[in-house]
């Protein structure tokens, strides 16, 4: 099959879901009222709450949800074959994670902008906003150790992607102080920025960056320990200085990287060279339900993306009519960039290659992941629009590196501010310091990354599917709260509901599944987080029955 | 006089520049405005902390600042913990 057909059945589905499908949900369940007073005019402040144009929130969103995760999850998931991770993710955005952004939007623009978490304990239960906090925190700390691995395997394949995904850490530095601090328009330091990012590249191909080992520890361990020092030291800098001009520049990245990509696979027209379903999957291959649920979790739908839409979005939205625009449209970033993450591990080799890559691996965490992405899409920008393949490589390799980096950052941060609200909460005054509780979130970033794959740091990817797992159970709490929200309402629920049960399940049973591969494989760290999952798993759903019958013997009741 | 089609490439290309300010600006402003405010509290304490008892060497330097932060002084001392005035000889609640 050619790529082409994919890339435009995908497009048009996605699309055609915002069209129609969103339409239905604003007119129809949502019921969205342009009249409606929204936080960002009813309690304006100028600082927290702005009424702000719909496309910035648009970009912002768009931005935001389409990072590393749908790039790795779907270059694992072709494993099966192309055509389910197709499937899911194509359906996925257009029934579960579309509906699920702009719901939590809705909700929480309802409910004076509160974040998803206080809205869990507002609309559900305090119960269900504890398990919330848990699933959060253990969300935060899988995503900070996966990252970490995958950026660290990624300089190691390619170590021309070194320099220059340091040097946007400096570039970044550079347009916070320019802004802030020297009082420089956007324009300039923005294309300046953006030359010498993609200049930098032909001198991290001059300069390729290769760690030996020193004192035992091996190069995958040394990166990963770099990685975690620096986004210590980042996430203690002012958000001006380098979160918020990293941020921009990766949305910039994020444009650039899915033009080159869509732009080469419509001049190339590659064939898709995997099978629609693989029958050789490699030995110790988990089975394809529930796994390819939550291995493509961000891509498909990602609790991840309750925390943008409740957290900044809903507090700048103008009108509540842009819930649709910003939420639903939003979502298709990251459904845009899975799709075209799986033409690039699918048609951008010879079925040779995609074998020995795929099918001949040797276990299910070593296959895919960003470094097929990275191979099987500079093939096919190389092809498309004539760029070295040296230069296609590097490129795809650091915006990938970027994206994860990045995540890091700000989830090292969120990590402190957790511990040190444990701190106060449990009035344990060491943790409440900035310094202490970095440390914290660090080491136990660390302990989850070796213990997961070894002192080596190269089998960390292990925890990838636990991390979609948990990633799951998010998406299925902020689908709760949504649901509940239409149940008192008196409005039908059975479009946030099924998506719910459905995401939550399917978590239930890989959590469920990985615990016995697990405990087998001897890795104890994972088990005793899978267990927690489970056991936070079982309380959402409990939470949830409760919660709908409470409600519906609540609409079920007389008046008065 | 300019040509209507550069008034108009013009005007979009100043609008363009805006709609990229904002989005850089959009999802980090509260987070800009508090760390800003929070360096604001830390200079306040700078100038009146010999007001309040404890010793600061930058006084001298400091004094004259003193009247035109005035009007932000409720405001900080609330933030600040302290329900009333610590200072005896300014009362502003």
């Amino acid at each position: 099959m050619n790529a082409v057909v994919l890339a435009v059945i995908g497009l048009i589905a996605v699309f055609s879901g915002y069209r129609f499908y969103s339409k239905f949900m604003a007119e129809k369940i949502y019921q969205l009222d342009p009249d409606f007073k929204t936080p960002a005019h009813a309690m304006r402040d100028d600082i927290d709450y702005v009424p702000t144009n719909r496309v910035v929130l648009w970009g912002h969103h768009f931005t935001a949800v389409a990072g590393a995760a749908p790039i790795i999850g779907p270059s694992i998931a072709v494993v099966w074959g192309w055509l389910p991770a197709f499937l899911w993710v194509v359906i996925g955005t257009m029934f579960f994670a579309g509906v699920h952004d702009f719901g939590a939007i809705w909700a929480s623009v309802r409910n004076k902008a509160l974040s998803v978490g206080s809205l869990t304990g507002e609309v559900v239960s305090h119960r269900a906003r504890n398990l919330f906090m848990i699933v959060v925190f253990f969300l935060l700390l899988m995503v900070n150790a996966v990252f970490a691995v995958a950026i660290s395997t990624e300089f190691i394949n390619t170590p021309a992607s070194v320099i220059p995904a340091w040097t946007a850490v400096f570039v970044a530095v550079g347009i916070g102080i320019l802004l802030y601090r020297v009082g420089v328009g956007i324009t300039w330091p923005t294309v300046v920025g953006t030359v010498i990012l993609y200049a930098v590249i032909y001198l991290g191909e001059l300069f390729p960056v290769t760690l030996a080992e020193t004192a035992g520890i091996a190069p995958a361990a040394q990166w990963i320990l770099i990685l975690f020092l620096y986004a210590a030291v980042a996430s203690m800098l002012p958000v001006w200085l380098l979160l918020q001009p990293r941020d921009y520049i990766n949305g910039i990245q994020l444009f650039v990287g899915l033009g080159i990509l869509y732009g080469a696979v419509f001049i190339a027209a590659p064939t898709v060279v995997a099978p629609p379903i693989n029958p050789n999957v490699p030995a110790g291959t988990p089975p394809i339900m529930p796994l390819l649920f939550v291995t493509i979790a961000c891509g498909a739908i990602s609790g991840f993306h309750g925390l943008v839409s409740s957290g900044t979005t809903s507090k700048q939205l103008n009108t509540e009519t842009d819930a649709r625009f910003v939420g639903y449209l939003g979502s298709l970033g990251e459904g845009t960039l899975a799709i075209v993450a799986i033409i690039a591990v699918t048609a951008g080799f010879s079925m040779t290659e995609w074998q020995s890559a795929y099918a001949n691996a040797e276990s299910f965490g070593a296959v895919g992941g960003i470094s097929a992405f990275v191979e099987g899409g500079s093939r096919i920008a190389s092809e498309g629009l004539g760029l070295p393949i040296g230069f296609a490589q590097t490129l795809l390799a650091v915006m990938a590196v970027l994206f994860a980096g990045t995540t890091m950052d700000a989830g090292v941060r969120l990590q402190r501010y957790i511990v040190q609200e444990w701190g106060t909460i449990y009035r344990i005054p060491a943790l409440t310091n900035g310094y202490v509780a970095t440390a914290v979130a660090v080491g136990a970033c660390l302990v989850l990354a070796f213990g997961a794959g070894g002192a080596d740091g190269t089998g960390g990817m292990i925890i990838w599917p636990l991390f979609g797992t948990t990633n799951q159970l998010l998406a299925g709490l902020t689908l709760l709260v949504i649901s509940v929200m239409l149940v008192k309402l008196g409005r039908p629920a059975r479009y946030t509901l099924i998506p719910m049960v459905f995401v939550t399940t399917m978590a239930l049973l890989a959590a469920l599944y990985q615990l016995s591969s697990l405990y087998a494989e001897g890795r104890y760290v994972l088990v005793a987080i899978d267990v927690v999952i489970i056991i936070t798993a079982i309380f959402v759903m409990l939470e949830a029955a409760s919660a709908l019958m409470r409600e519906r013997r609540a609409a079920a009741a007389p008046a008065g | 006089m300019q040509e209507p089609w550069r008034r108009r490439f013009g005007a979009r290309l100043a609008r363009a520049r805006a709609l990229l300010g904002e989005f850089y600006t959009a999802p980090y402003r509260g987070a800009v405005a508090r760390a800003r405010r929070d360096e604001d509290d830390l200079f306040m304490l700078f100038v009146y902390a010999e007001l309040m008892g404890v010793p600061n060497p930058a006084t001298y330097y400091t004094l004259e600042l003193q009247p035109l932060l005035l009007e932000r002084f409720h405001e900080w001392h609330n933030r600040m913990g302290l329900e009333r005035s610590p200072l005896d000889h300014f009362r502003c609640c």
